[in-house]
């Protein structure tokens, strides 16, 4: 055989191996969604969606304390870090020669790589540890603080899309800048932005770490933000942890629900994009 | 020429004065918008803040040897966090022998190789992987992943590699591997995405140069475009370092939450950010809670360090496509 064919033969050989790993990389995927589903979907009732849990050891009751909770804490926390988040990429956006623009980006970037946990201990120790009692909007303060710079940054590359000429346009027929800003310039990147926040609240909903000394879980419904108080990520960890094998069976239904939760967020981000604008992956 | 300037950039260079005059309705939009930038970079300084004043008392106690300590005895109030410093690095190790490789993979074929209409649907579904929660895959890690490596992966690797430490001692399920995996799994989607875009901005003409000169598709890729792309790849590992050094709940319910250092692969261990997580909320003592504060605050530092050299990495080949930020 000559040098030629082994060279192509060895060329080849490495794409084959390259289309292995592609198949290794997506059977994880693969069997957590199935392994979900099958351990899940059978303890899936209405009971589970409209009950609290039964105490320890006993069968029955739902997760409804969590699915409120996860709902009050994600949405406080929406609250506060989207406008937040919006507003500053905004700003990087529409004034590039401003100072405070270079040092904010930099700033997002420092805090979008800041592990969760980090961000959980920084909250205990600004809310929790002055109010003396574990709440809710500890929790919600925490996952603000971590889909803020993720927002700001998204918003500032969306913005940064929109072509000179609309923003020329708008200043010529007399528009102010603020309203070339955000009648023209942020109006035209609305999907982007929108998917951008999302994907925030996506995220932010599957955390558990920043929770685990904040909003602390609750086995009761409670509307108090002030109070500790459940979350579904919080519950998936509780009992999976926990000694019972009904437990166990909760954790992965809750864990079904919250997969769920986040993939409608994410499928809905990705759709709310449209053609104009494409975002990674 | 202003090429490296983004469209608003070059606007605001190029708007004469004229434009810049400022109505009321302007001051007021923009001074709202300066609160909400001002607020970031004050959040961190306050995150520091607290940080260091919740670690202040374990500094003033232990100093540097908190570092190189081995001790951690809440009752005695003797904390060491060398365990914890070494079965983060170990934990991250494993998962970066296991998922670069298959990231690399996945991404050179992706943008070298694959049919266009696969292209799309596999980057997707590598993406998905990124939005399953932590938690999620703790919890399939406990019922699904150790049980599969207790019965039949750890036996196998100690009867066949046993004459390393490595792969040494006793097999309980919890482990330094099975938290390495689970990491791996993790951080795939993100080193896979990264070093995509940076292969994305390889310029084709670098191919067409090297199959003109007799290159196969194979040598093309790995003696041309790898090479021009490399130190955006290393960033891409090295963001995902970043990763794997954070990550927090799949290891606390993998590792096997052990303050103990072992070679063994199969041996429980403990990492920094598992520490805090299990042992935070049960502390008592104003020292044990302000030790793992330390902690926290090392944990802090380490990644924005790691963090920090991904990116000047990844800016220095893709710059512009903002890949570095669009990946996080």
């Amino acid at each position: 055989m000559n040098r030629r064919v082994l060279r192509r033969l060895f060329s080849n050989l490495m794409v084959g191996l390259m289309i292995g790993a592609v198949v290794v990389a997506l059977l994880p995927l693969f069997f957590i969604l199935l392994d979900l589903v099958a351990k899940g979907a059978g303890s899936l009732s209405v009971d589970f969606f409209t009950e609290t849990p039964a105490p320890a050891g006993e069968t029955g009751g739902g997760v409804v304390h969590a699915i409120v909770g996860t709902l009050i804490i994600v949405g406080t926390a929406s609250l506060i870090g989207l406008p937040l988040g919006i507003a500053g990429g905004i700003y990087c956006a529409e004034y590039p020669t401003s100072r405070l623009t270079w040092i904010t980006r930099f700033v997002a970037d420092v805090l979008n790589g800041t592990p969760s946990i980090v961000v959980g201990v920084f909250a205990w120790a600004w809310i929790v540890a002055t109010q003396k009692h574990f709440s809710a909007l500890a929790g919600s303060a925490a996952l603000a603080l971590l889909m803020t710079p993720m927002v700001l940054r998204t918003t500032e590359e969306m913005i940064k899309l929109v072509p000179n000429s609309l923003r020329e346009a708008a200043l010529a027929l007399g528009y102010p800048r603020w309203r070339t800003s955000l009648s023209i310039v942020v109006r035209t990147t609305l999907p982007g932005i929108v998917t951008g926040s999302l994907l925030a609240v996506a995220r932010i909903s599957g955390e558990t770490a920043p929770l685990l000394f904040t909003a602390l879980g609750s086995q009761y419904l409670s509307f108090d933000l002030d109070q500790p108080m459940a979350a579904l990520p919080l519950t998936v960890f509780t009992y999976a942890t926990g000694p019972y094998e009904e437990w166990h069976r909760y954790a992965w239904a809750a864990a079904l629900v919250l997969i769920l939760v986040v993939f409608v967020l994410s499928l809905g981000a990705r759709l709310a994009i449209g053609r104009r604008f494409t975002l990674n992956g | 020429m202003t090429t490296a300037l983004s469209e608003p950039e070059r606007f605001a260079a190029e708007s004469p004065p004229s434009l810049e005059r400022a109505s009321y309705g302007d001051k007021v939009f923009r001074g709202l918008l300066t609160l909400a930038a001002v607020a970031v970079p004050v959040l961190l300084g306050l995150l520091v803040y607290e940080l260091w004043s919740g670690s202040r008392l374990a500094i003033a106690e232990f100093g540097l040897d908190f570092v190189t300590s081995s001790r951690w005895d809440p009752v005695a109030e003797e904390f060491g966090a060398f365990p914890l410093i070494f079965g983060t690095l170990f934990s991250s190790v494993i998962a970066l022998v296991i998922a670069v490789p298959l990231s690399l993979g996945v991404a050179i074929y992706l943008t070298e190789f694959a049919p266009k209409w696969i292209r799309q649907p596999v980057a997707f579904l590598i993406g998905l992987l990124a939005a399953i929660p932590s938690v999620v895959y703790g919890l399939w890690g406990i019922f699904v992943l150790i049980p599969i490596l207790r019965t039949s992966v750890f036996p196998f690797l100690r009867d066949v590699f046993g004459f390393l430490p490595l792969f040494q001692g006793p097999i309980y399920g919890p482990s330094m591997l099975a938290a390495g995996i689970i990491l791996a799994i993790m951080i795939m989607p993100y080193v896979m995405s990264v070093s995509r875009e940076v292969l994305l901005a390889v310029p084709d003409t670098q191919r067409e140069a090297s199959l003109a000169l007799g290159a196969t598709r194979w040598e093309a890729v790995i003696t041309t475009v790898v090479p021009y792309a490399r130190s955006g790849i290393v960033g891409a590992v090295i963001l995902g370092l970043g990763r794997a050094l954070g990550e927090t709940m799949a290891v606390t319910m993998l590792i096997g939450n052990r303050h103990e250092i072992a070679a063994s692969l199969f041996a429980p261990g403990y990492t920094m950010a598992a520490a805090i997580a299990n042992e935070f909320s049960e502390a008592v003592g104003d020292m044990h809670l302000s030790a793992l504060a330390y902690v926290a605050f090392l944990l802090f530092v380490v990644t924005v360090l790691v963090n920090a050299g991904a990116r000047l990495l990844i800016w220095r080949v893709a710059r512009g496509s903002g890949a570095g930020s669009k990946a996080i």
